[in-house]
Order: C-alpha cells, then structure tokens, then sequence
C-alpha cells in the first residue's frame, strides 16, 4: 500500500491540525485574557497579635461556631470542615509569633485545574471560589492543593467543600474581606497583588532588621494572592520550603497536551498495522491454497 | 416483531434469569451475606454522609473505594486493551479463545469499579455535571479520565455485544455489532492508553505529598505499562479458575489451547515487566532515589520493586522456558500483590508519608469493596453460564461463515470487495 499525493496530504492536515489546535485545546489557560487585576490580602505576621478576630468574623460570616481553642505555641490548630482561616503560634528564634493560615489563592491554582466540573473556579477578580452548584464532591481539589487548604464535610448527607473566599460577594460590592475589614492590628492589608507586593517591599526596606526578606507568595507555586511577611523564616511558622516556584497545573500539563495528539495519531497508526497485519495474513493464505 | 416472537424473548429471558446450579453453596452464601451487609452500609452512607462509614480524613481524602477500586481495579482490567490488540490488530489467532472472556471481565470491571467511584462522591446527584452542561473542566485529568470510562464502556459493550445476540439468536443484529468490532477495538486502545496513564496523571498534582520514591513525572507511562502486565496476569488468574469452574460450559477449543496461551501471555508478561523494571530503575536513578534508600521507605520500596515486579518477571522467565504453567499462575499472583502494592502506596501509603497517623480503612469500607467485587463475580458467573464466553458459538454463527468464500474466523477480517480489487488480492 503506497503512499500517494492524497493521502500524505490528509496525513500533513490531521497532524498540523493537532500540533495548533492541539495546544489551545485541553490545556490550562495560563495567559489571562482579562485586563482585571488580581487582588490579594498582604498578611504581616509581625503585627500580628493572634487576636482570633478573623477567626470569629469569618465564623459570624458565613454561620460557623466559633472557636472553642486559643493559639497556643507548639499546638498546631488545623483548617477544619467548620473553619476557613486559623491563626497559629509558633516558637521561634525570635520568639512567639504568629501565623495565618487560610487559602492562599494561587494565580495558577491547583484546585482549579484538577476540578472536572469547574466548581473550584480562579475569578478574574483573583479570589479562587467554591460553587456549590457544580461540585460532585470528588476531592481531587484536596489531592491537588499543595497547602492541603481545601476541607471535605465528612458528616452530612449533602456535603460542601469549605474554604476562604476572600468574601468574593463583599468583593462584588466594593468591600474588603471581614478579616481584612475587622484586623484591629492591621496586620492585614486588601489590594491589588501587585500593590501588595510593593507594599510589602517597602516594609522590607524601611525595615531590614525587623523582617526576613522574603515574601511568602510572590513566587511560591507560581505566586499566590495572599502573601506573607514574617521577622524568621518561614519553615519556622509551618510552612513548607519544598514547594518550588512552578505554578502546579505545570505538572498536568505535558499530559494533557498529549492527550489529541495519541487520540489522534494511535487509531491512525493502530489501522495502519491492522492493514499490514491482514495483508500477511492473506498473502500467508495464498501460498497454502496453492501448495 | 409479532405478538408471539415477543412472548417467546419474555419466556427466554425469564428462563434465563433463573439460576442455574445450586445455590447453597460457601462461596454464594458469603457472597451474599457481604452484599446485603454492604447495601445497608451504603443506607447509613447515602442518610448519614460519608464520615459515617469510611474512615475521613481531610489528609487523605480518597479512601479505599476510589484507590483499591477503581484505581487498582482499573488497572486489572488492562487485559482487554491488549487482548483485543492481539487478537484484532495484529491478527494474532491464537489468543482468540480468551478474547470474550477477557473483554466481559473488563466490561463488568468498569461498570462496577466506576460505579465504585459513584459511592465515594460526596455530592454524586452531581455527577452529571461534567457530562453534559457548561461545566467542563477540559484542564482537569479527572475530566478526561471520566469520560473515557464512559467512552470506553460503551467500547467494551459494542466489542461484547455479538456474544449477547449469540445468546438471543439475534442474526442481523449480530452482522451489524461484529462489523463494528474493529473500530470500536481501536477507539478502545486509544481510549485506554490514555485513561490507563490519566489514572497516574490524577497524582502528578500531588507532588510534594508523595513520597519522592514514588513520585516522578512518569507516573501516567509506568502506570499504563504496569496496566499490560497487570491485565494480563489477571487472565491467567482468571482463565485457571475458569478451566475449574466452568469447564462444563467450555469449549474443546478454550479447553486445549489453555496451557499454549498461558504460556504465550507468560512472554509478554516477562517482556512488558522487564521494561517497567527498566523504566523504574531509570527513574530510581534519574532522580538520585537512592539517597532515600536506606530508611524505612527505602525497604518498603525495595520490596514492592524487587519482590512484586523482579521476581515475578523471572517467575515468568522460569516458567515460560521450562515450559511449566504452575510457575506462570504463582507468577501472575505475585503480579497482582505488586500491582495493589504499588497502587496502594501512591495513592494511601506514601501519600502525606510525612504524617505519623496511621489511616487504616473501616471494616465498612472494605466490606463494601468486597461487596463491590463479588457483584462483579456474580455477574460475571451468571453471563458466562449462559452466553457462548467459553462455549461455542451457535451453530448458525459458525454454519453462517462457512458459505462465504473469504473467511477469517471474524467479520472484521472480511475485507470489502473495493479494497481487495484495489490491493491486487485474490480470496480464491
């Protein structure tokens, strides 16, 4: 069976077609089409109190008790299905401090790619939302999230995935997150990302002594819309420092861009050997009848 | 269809419905017994949420039905994809006797090891959602992963479906489902290739949680080869219980070239697990592995590499060449201890490695999973007794292709007349 004219033209067709379409098909968007920038919340941990007033604001918010238990140095107070943000107390080098955590809202965020239904959706606004509307309640966010941040609610029938909205309806209005609104120490600042990480800068700067110089969040997984400031390192308040700077969809991404291309090309070539295959098989037959 | 065509399809059907054998006996009664346990263990489920049955843990939010069932059990139903491209593809007539059992077995796989997935959902009214409606998560591998099971559950029917209208003497209809067969083996590999690999892509997001021993980017390739060797270790396991258990309804065919098959799929075992055994070694070296060797972890790894994959793959070796079949099924065991090792680790044991609580499954939870495989025997048990799997086809099949003048054994190597004047070959 040779090749002719026509056939190495379809050939040509379907693989170019794969190679451009392919691309644009299947994979994450990594370049936002959007002019809206990303907003944030900047979170200063040297002035920070462990007040728990974000904890309890958050609770009032959004109808969860509120909480029983104080940050405590050495106790390590976790997310729970009933609690979106938490403020931990660490013993460090420089003595007590504390810590924020809550989602972090990547830019790229994994939760998001590894969503099948886009329940976890990354707004253009910048806040990463849950829809109660589309999830199937699968957990692949939970598998994916690189700060285990999103919580499965194991005890009801009809259950939710909880975690930090950064208040993305108080957004729509024109507020600020409670948290942010509510922080007595103004440990918490609400902006634009790209302000925030100036902000932070500046800090830096004006105080070099008093912070580490690193911002937690501006390059971590790829940046994240919360960021951090803090006077020790940040492996010393819980975080992890193994988390590399690759926006996480990366890892998913030769995979999926494969995906056309094998669905295309395998039944091309799988037929191919089918016809070689047969083509034997008669040849083979032939010879029997006439010998 | 007239009034009595129809009574006489009732009257069969109900015949046929009715179990054959008898009933009482050990492996029914626990069968059964785990099934009624497990179908009110899903009431508390579905009332009560899932924390009220599976162990819950927001660290490791997938217990065992998604990563013994479908994770694991997905990867034994592997042996289709490469049966049917043997078979089919590269026109490989030997292994034709194990051809429809190997596809029922992975057809029941799917529908009950993704149905499995339907009770780990916490929200599955839900589960529509990705299927139709504007909520496709395309840069999502779960979302591929899902519909190609769909897609390749509906690929496995088709291939199975001249067996069924062998079964209900449906003569026309079994022409147009065999004239399929080609295409839908082929979307089937492709399909399969992929959601065999997506199932290892589902962890690449998971990179800082997997311990560095199991985690590399080329979890989707080791999964998909693993995925050969473990569809075809389950066939040899499969096809020794069925020259025991079914050797009433099967054919002298399937009976006698048991042993030249067995043998056979030992080579290609030996073959496809020495690449993934060369592949695991690339990685364990590319990613300088052997510093975390000499730990705990390290060991576990070491037994799960050498004692369920290298050892085995010389199992194979030793039995393919001498030639002795004993060999061969203790083999395919250990491959299929290995496979759910390897599963288990990436997905349950090394996941979240760093964290000291020890996740063990509830006795609901593996009550259910079990549950979950003994539907599949039954099923499975009570298609085989009925429809030509093992057993012939009926006469009308086999008579049928005999007055053709071109016959291969199957429609899909009838070739029309257009192609056969076009490549110059004679049927005569």
């Amino acid at each position: 069976m040779g090749i002719n004219r026509r056939n190495f033209l379809k050939t040509l067709g379907v693989v170019g077609g794969t190679l451009t379409v392919g691309k644009s098909f299947g994979a994450p968007d990594s370049i936002k089409k959007s002019d809206t920038e990303f907003s944030g919340i900047l979170y200063d941990s040297t002035l920070c109190g462990g007040c728990q007033s974000c904890e309890i604001v958050c609770a009032d918010q959004y109808g969860f008790p509120y909480p029983d238990d104080e940050p405590v140095p050495g106790v390590k107070r976790e997310l729970i299905e009933t609690r979106r943000v938490v403020v931990n107390c660490f013993n460090t080098s420089k003595g007590e401090q504390y810590m924020r955590k809550a989602c972090n809202h990547c830019n790229n965020p994994a939760c998001a790619s590894a969503c099948l239904t886009k329940a976890m959706l990354k707004t253009d606004e910048g806040p990463v939302i849950w829809r109660e509307d589309k999830c199937m309640g699968c957990r692949s966010c939970m598998i994916a999230c690189p700060f285990d941040v999103p919580k499965f609610d194991y005890n009801s029938p009809n259950p939710k995935i909880q975690k930090c909205r950064m208040c993305f309806e108080l957004l729509q209005e024109g507020r600020q997150p409670v948290c942010v609104e509510n922080c007595p120490a103004e440990a918490l600042l609400f902006g634009k990302r790209r302000d925030l990480i100036e902000i932070a800068k500046a800090r830096i700067f004006a105080e070099p002594e008093k912070y580490n110089h690193t911002i937690y969040g501006e390059h971590e997984v790829g940046g994240t819309g919360v960021i951090y400031l803090a006077s020790v390192p940040f492996e010393e308040l819980g975080f992890r420092n193994d988390l590399g700077t690759v926006s996480y969809p990366e890892f998913n991404k030769t995979f999926l861009y494969s995906v056309p291309a094998v669905l295309i090309l395998w039944p091309a070539f799988l037929l191919g050997l089918h016809s070689a295959s047969v083509e034997r098989k008669l040849n083979k037959q032939q010879k029997e009848e006439e010998s | 269809m007239n009034r009595e065509q129809h009574t006489g399809f009732l009257k069969f059907i109900t015949y046929e419905l009715k179990p054959k054998g008898k009933i009482l006996t050990p492996f029914n009664v626990i069968s059964i017994i785990t099934i009624l346990a497990a179908i009110v263990i899903l009431a508390i489920r579905f009332t009560s949420g899932l924390g009220s049955v599976v162990h819950a843990s927001q660290e490791r939010p997938w217990g065992l039905w998604i990563n013994f069932n479908v994770i694991t059990g997905v990867a034994f139903a592997g042996g289709a994809f490469v049966v049917t491209f043997m078979v089919y593809i590269l026109g490989l007539e030997k292994y034709r006797p194990i051809v429809r059992a190997t596809v029922l077995y992975a057809l029941l796989a799917y529908i009950f090891y993704a149905g499995a997935l339907l009770l780990d959902l916490g929200r599955p009214w839900k589960v529509i959602n990705p299927i139709i409606g504007n909520s496709f998560g395309i840069s999502s591998v779960l979302f591929l992963v899902a519909w190609h099971f769909i897609l390749y559950m509906g690929s496995l029917f088709i291939e199975f479906c001249p067996t069924i209208t062998e079964w209900a003497s449906l003569k026309r209809q079994r022409i147009f489902f065999a004239s399929l067969t080609l295409a839908v083996v082929i979307f089937g590999i492709a399909l399969s290739t992929l959601h065999q690999s997506g199932l290892g892509a589902l962890f690449l997001m998971a990179k800082p949680k997997i311990h560095p021993l199991w985690y590399s980017e080329f979890i989707p390739i080791l999964f998909f080869i693993s995925s050969i060797f473990a569809g075809l270790s389950l066939v040899i396991v499969l096809e020794t219980i069925g020259q025991r258990v079914f050797k009433d309804n099967m054919s002298f065919l399937h009976k006698s070239s048991h042993r030249y098959i067995m043998l056979s799929l030992a080579r290609i075992c030996t073959v496809s697990m020495f690449v993934y055994f060369f592949m695991t070694v690339l990685v364990f070296l590319h990613g300088k592995n052997y510093t975390y060797i000499n730990s705990p972890w390290g060991y576990w790894y070491l037994v799960e590499v050498l004692g369920f994959v290298l050892l085995p793959c010389m199992f194979f070796l030793y039995g393919y060449r001498r030639r002795n079949i004993q060999i061969v099924r203790i083999a395919a065991a250990l491959t299929i201890i290995g496979i759910i090792l390897n599963r288990l680790n990436i997905s349950t044991i090394a996941f979240q490695w760093y964290d000291r609580s020890v996740h063990f499954p509830t006795w609901m939870e593996i009550v259910v999973s079990f549950a979950v495989i003994f539907v599949q025997i039954l099923v499975f048990r009570w298609i085989v007794r009925r429809m030509p799997v093992y057993a012939e086809s009926p006469s009308w099949v086999t008579g049928e292709k005999q007055n053709k003048s071109f016959t291969l054994k199957d429609k899909s190597f009838t070739l029309n007349n257009k192609r056969r004047k076009k490549w110059k070959v004679s049927t005569k």
